[in-house]
């Protein structure tokens, strides 16, 4: 898609819409005196209502997770850490599906919707994956007897979060935003095969991790346990989409704030060059102060190609609105 | 509860997961409201 902002400089990207706002006194993407109506803030009635609904099944989680779940018979109390690990890890792989999928259709559609969504996923996503890691070695530490160990389900987590960090240093790098959201979106696509080679790594190589405790009929966990586990699941989830949500609208708004600045900067470059300009008798000329009578030396090319003319009659000038 | 083995490893992920994921909301939040009074309200969909 080809922007055509008024001045034909945007970068041509969708995501750089080429419409001036008509938002009050954005100049400089600074609020106007008088600011803009309506609430300056991410949240809706929508986010409100799952934001209240995600509290709730927060303080449920902690009743089951800490006091109703007896401890295990292996793992003792230690087995309460598997109710925020296990549901962290899961919204990790979420938040790389979705950002995979978000880069795909972005790299075919070139929506910035998508381009958006794509980042949102990804930085919730290393949140929950930075959970993952924290929760993962401090259930080790008392099981295992160590923090952690070079074993290949930890080993691919921490390149999966490695390479989400990448990710998101590289929608920070000063780029074209075309070119920028292009190179990320090819990075995107990456994380759901990690993820695959993350979920699948204790079956391919001998790990010290256990297997899935839920992905069979006959889960391993049963009873208060199983509950508190699924509870967690719930409140996770609840909590997942409540940051990507927002964070979304984030990104969208800094889609937007760019823009405007773009356009305000195009606006003060042409009052820029509509001020030198030069008019009769201006400074533009005053600096050539020529010998009376003598006819100016001036390079030919100069006024060719639209500069301040020192012609010897500067009203023949062109382009200068009167 | 009150004789939980491991506990302290266990109070560390709760209260290690509820402050990162608390404090990422925070962020998020004031980075919105941030962004938002640059946007024209037209651009808050949401809103």
């Amino acid at each position: 898609m080809t922007a055509t902002t008024p001045a034909g400089t945007a970068s041509g990207t969708s995501a750089t819409p080429t419409s001036t706002t008509s938002g009050g006194g954005l100049a400089g993407g600074r609020p106007s005196p008088g600011g803009t109506p309506g609430p300056a803030h991410t949240g809706s009635a929508a986010t409100r209502v799952l934001g209240l609904l995600a509290l709730v099944a927060v303080g449920v989680l902690v009743l089951y997770g800490l006091v109703i779940s007896p401890a295990d018979r292996e793992m003792a109390d230690s087995v309460r850490i598997m109710y925020v690990h296990v549901p962290a890890a899961t919204l990790l792989y979420v938040g790389c599906f979705i950002t995979t999928v978000a880069s795909g259709l972005w790299l075919w559609k070139r929506t910035p919707g998508w381009d958006a969504l794509a980042e949102s996923g990804a930085e919730v996503g290393l949140v929950f994956s930075i959970v993952t890691l924290f929760s993962g070695s401090l259930w080790g530490r008392p099981t295992w007897g160590t923090y952690w160990v070079w074993d290949a389900r930890l080993t691919s987590t921490a390149v999966l979060t490695a390479l989400l960090i990448g990710y998101l240093a590289l929608r920070r790098l000063d780029l074209d935003p075309d070119a920028r959201s292009t190179r990320a979106a090819v990075l995107g696509l990456l994380l759901v095969p990690n993820v695959i080679v993350v979920n699948r790594s204790v079956e391919w190589w001998r790990s010290i991790h256990q297997d899935s405790t839920l992905a069979r009929l006959d889960p391993t966990i049963e009873g208060d346990m199983l509950v508190a586990l699924m509870v967690g699941f719930l409140a996770m989830a609840l909590v997942f989409t409540w940051l990507l949500v927002h964070r979304f609208r984030v990104a969208w708004l800094e889609q937007q704030a760019d823009r405007v600045d773009l356009d305000a900067a195009l606006l003060a470059r042409r009052a820029e060059a509509a001020d030198a300009e030069p008019a009769p008798g201006s400074a533009a000329t005053a600096g050539f102060d020529p010998p009376a009578g003598s006819a100016p030396t001036v390079p030919t090319d100069a006024a060719g190609a639209g500069g301040p003319s020192t012609g010897a009659d500067p009203t023949d000038e062109k382009g200068t609105p009167t | 509860m009150m004789a939980m083995t491991h506990g302290g490893y266990v109070a560390a992920v709760w209260l290690g997961a509820a402050a990162l994921l608390g404090g990422y909301a925070v962020t998020i939040l004031r980075r919105g409201r941030k962004l938002s009074r640059q946007v024209p309200t037209e651009e808050r969909r949401w809103s």
